[in-house]
């Protein structure tokens, strides 16, 4: 069993070295990723009443949701590659960044147009004063260095170690896209307390894989201190 | 002495009457034809009692249309059948509606159960409002039904009488929402006397010329139009004159969102989202400014002179 499985994450990594299977792959990934959205342009303007009696409300809770959902598959890559052993899976974490982050930006603009009929003093007054505003529009404000030097240059420029850091914001940015959710709701939580245990899992992986590093480190050089 | 045996006196509206039961033997006749089709389930609008009720035109209507039919039987709140928009359409139809009586106690000289029949027997009235959902959006709705204070008179209120109590049916096996904790079951919204006496305050016992819906709160309901929907309890079982204001759900669930008094009020937001517009459904801009008492102010405004309604929301 495990010699097939490693072996098959092999087979997997080494397809995704090549140029033609990785562009294939990402073009599929990207074709996903924009389906929602198509879907939703599709039934706006051909029939808008397939989205229910209040197509805004559909739309905002539609893009919304996208942009956590792809957040949430982003904070998926690191654990993926980690269990799948298959390495190539970063080759498609900033597309899928970008995405949330698309999703995220059309989610921002469906608010102004059709929340708040583009009037500013009515939106800054939201930001500041209602707390599922104000996480979620930090959120998306703190995704955009994340999108900006999502580029390979940028990583260069900054090198990588600092790059890194600044990229784990995108932890702050999913609690706070998950909080915006939880505190959205009227009544009933059970969809942001799903989105909320996934992202317990995603960071919970995290900080175990980080403090059994240390141990590890701890028992290895016992000195160290 | 014995005394003489009370024979209870079965009302006409504890009779099961001919068009129901003969709608449901149809119902199960197309129940097992659907059954045979492999299509079990699909014929959810046939428990419904949706008949022509007769009512008198003529009340004002507001400036925008009258709203699709479709949009305000098809987007609801109704928690008892789930919570989300589209549940209530899909599950009320599970509720029954008759026999159905409406039990009035309290503060009151004459308490008595009411019937449907007899409730549908009061000259009727459509009434074209403007409904305005906490959640802003609204819709323009052609209610039909007769003023509260009708009803209030048949049982005479006492002058301790100062608050008004409607309770919604709560019946587990015809409602799969009541198993949900997101309220305190079963459902009751309250009216200050005066409120509730008010001209406007409707009991609906149809819609677009018709019996209500049942997702929409058939058989009866109460329509309050410049207050916030949820005062508007659906499928009313059970009215009480208090003497003491009650606390209704959504005041039990979330006080400082859900205020006793919830009337309409572009100047005092809900905590997490502002009141200053709406969507006139199924528009995609929420460009409509929302009014003071929903509209009706200059009907209802005398009502809270001297309150200060942002304390009192």
């Amino acid at each position: 069993m495990r010699a097939t499985s490693a072996s098959l994450s092999q087979r997997i990594d080494e397809a995704l070295r090549h140029n033609r299977i990785r562009a294939g792959a990402k073009a599929l990934i990207w074709l996903a990723a924009l389906y929602p959205m198509a879907a939703l342009s599709w039934k706006i303007i051909l029939d808008p009443l397939a989205l229910g009696a209040n197509p805004a409300e559909t739309i905002l809770h539609v893009t919304g949701e996208w942009a956590l959902r792809l957040l949430l598959l982003t904070l998926a890559i690191t654990p993926l590659r980690r269990i799948t052993m298959v390495g190539g899976l970063i080759r498609f974490r900033r597309l899928l960044g970008l995405s949330a982050f698309f999703y995220g930006v059309v989610h921002l603009g469906c608010y102004i147009a059709f929340d708040r009929f583009f009037v500013f003093t009515e939106i800054t007054a939201d930001i500041i004063k209602r707390p599922f505003i104000t996480v979620g529009f930090a959120a998306l404000v703190l995704m955009i260095p994340l999108a900006i030097t999502s580029t390979r240059a940028a990583v260069m420029r900054l090198g990588g170690a600092r790059w890194q850091d600044l990229h784990r914001l995108v932890y702050v940015v999913a609690i706070l896209a998950v909080l915006h959710f939880w505190w959205l709701v009227k009544r009933d939580v059970t969809e942001p307390l799903i989105y909320a245990a996934i992202l317990a899992v995603l960071l919970g992986y995290r900080i175990i894989a980080r403090a059994r590093k240390r141990s590890a480190r701890g028992s290895d050089f016992p000195s160290a201190r | 002495m014995p005394r003489p045996i009370d024979v209870p006196r079965i009302a006409p509206s504890e009779l099961t009457p001919p068009n129901v039961w003969l709608s449901r033997r149809s119902l199960i006749a197309s129940a097992v034809a659907l059954g045979s089709t492999g299509l079990i389930g699909g014929s959810a609008q046939a428990a419904q009692i949706i008949e022509p009720l007769k009512a008198s035109t003529g009340f004002p209507s507001p400036s925008d249309p009258t709203s699709d039919k479709k949009l305000a039987t098809t987007y609801n709140n109704y928690y008892e059948f789930g919570t989300s928009k589209s549940a209530p359409a899909m599950n009320a139809h599970r509720l029954t509606v008759r026999p159905w009586s409406v039990e009035i106690v309290g503060e009151v000289m004459k308490p008595r159960s009411i019937g449907i029949e007899e409730l549908l027997a009061f000259p009727l009235e459509e009434r074209i409002y403007r409904f305005r959902c906490v959640e802003a959006w609204s819709m323009v709705i052609p209610w039909i039904g007769f003023e509260f204070n009708k009803l209030a008179a048949l049982v005479e209120p006492t002058s301790r009488a100062k608050f008004v109590r409607f309770t919604t049916v709560e019946r587990p096996s015809e409602m799969p929402g009541l198993g949900s904790t997101v309220l305190d079951w079963p459902y009751t919204e309250a009216l200050r006397i005066d409120e509730a006496m008010h001209p406007l305050t409707l009991v609906t016992l149809g819609m677009y010329g018709e019996t209500l819906p049942n997702q929409n709160g058939a058989p009866i309901r109460i329509v309050v139009p410049w207050k916030y929907g949820y005062k508007s309890a659906k499928s009313i079982v059970k009215i009480e004159f208090l003497e003491k204001q009650p606390v209704s759900s959504w005041t039990k669930a979330a006080a400082n969102e859900y205020g006793f008094y919830s009337n309409v009020n572009p100047n005092v937001d809900h905590p997490r989202w502002s009141q200053k517009r709406e969507r006139l459904l199924p528009a995609l801009f929420a460009s409509r400014e929302t009014e003071m008492f929903n509209g009706y102010g200059a009907q209802v405004a005398s009502l809270y002179a001297g309150m200060d309604l942002k304390v009192n929301h």
